[in-house]
């Protein structure tokens, strides 16, 4: 699990490593942690999976991959995993979730795929829905349009504003 | 635009980014060319975008907790309410999508006391009711996205 010294770290890191000579050494400096200290635990929390990949987190729409459509469907609780561990395999899919049914939102799987355009996104996902044996569950496709925020997933402390209110 | 350096820095650095003193220099290395060269391609991959950052990519809910969240805003108020929900730090994401359900954003926050918190105050500032959908579970590994950068 994270000790307090890891959580410190990822909330520095988890900002971006510095592009500079020396990263590890400058995210050491603003946790108060040695240099080699920074790198022994990305390295460990990277084998226990803690870290899930460390490395370049790509903006997919500047790069060309305008289309991107989540998919949701209602499928047996007791096939969810295995059908979102079939799902994952797939190079072309970025996501892929199990979420809670709600009232008049029945689905409980959610898969996310990128691509160039809307064609080859809805290519690829009746590829998908062949190889997973989908076709016979509910489903929903939800290409985005504009993108109003995007940035990585950066993990937030209460701010002062929302603990006084 | 892109130059063969920054496609191999989008395509063979999304994992296993070195986790040593010099990483630059030991990309360097592995590319044959020199370390302020690298510096200078990830500096212009962050200046035009093309990339959010270097770092590590975090399973959901193991600091903090997340959800999806949706909602239903009428076209002509979606770009003002859009807007008020991304001035949350805790907001990550804010996407339009094609559905009746047509504003689609995460939430991240340090326990569930706070994401509530930022729920109820989003409701509030936009008068619409936003379903919430946490993360049950995480099927995905994430091994990166392998590119095509040819017309780039």
């Amino acid at each position: 699990m994270l000790d307090v010294k890891d959580r410190q770290l990822l909330e520095h890191i988890q900002l971006g490593l510095p592009v500079c000579s020396r990263p590890y050494l400058e995210i050491g400096r603003l946790c108060d942690m040695p240099e080699a200290e920074v790198i022994d635990r990305l390295t460990r929390l990277k084998q226990q999976g803690l870290i899930k990949r460390m490395g370049v987190i790509v903006k997919h729409r500047q790069l060309g991959y305008r289309a991107n459509a989540m998919t949701v469907w209602n499928v047996p609780d007791n096939l969810v995993k295995q059908l979102g561990g079939h799902i994952s395999r797939f190079s072309f899919v970025t996501l892929c979730y199990q979420r809670p049914r709600q009232p008049e939102w029945p689905y409980n799987l959610y898969c996310m795929i990128h691509g160039k355009d809307k064609a080859t996104v809805l290519k690829q996902l009746d590829q998908l829905i062949d190889a997973c044996g989908l076709s016979g569950f509910d489903k929903e496709i939800l290409f985005s349009n504009r993108c109003f925020k995007q940035r990585g997933a950066i993990y937030q402390n209460p701010t002062p504003a929302l603990a006084d209110g | 635009m892109l130059s063969p350096l920054h496609k191999q820095l989008l395509n063979d650095y999304q994992r296993d980014f070195p986790l040593s003193a010099r990483p630059y220099q030991d990309i360097a290395d592995a590319l044959g060319v020199t370390e302020a060269e690298v510096l200078s391609a990830f500096t212009e991959l962050n200046d035009n975008n093309f990339i959010s950052r270097i770092g590590p990519v975090i399973p959901p809910n193991h600091i903090g907790v997340s959800a999806l969240v949706a909602m239903s805003v009428p076209e002509s108020q979606l770009q003002a309410v859009a807007d008020k929900i991304s001035a949350y730090p805790e907001v990550n994401h804010n996407y339009e999508r094609e559905h009746r359900l047509n504003l689609w954003f995460v939430v991240i926050a340090s326990d569930a006391e706070h994401l509530r918190a930022v729920i109820d105050s989003i409701e509030r500032e936009t008068s619409y009711p936003a379903m919430l959908l946490p993360m049950l579970d995480d099927f995905f590994i994430d091994l990166g996205f392998k590119l095509d950068l040819n017309n780039a």
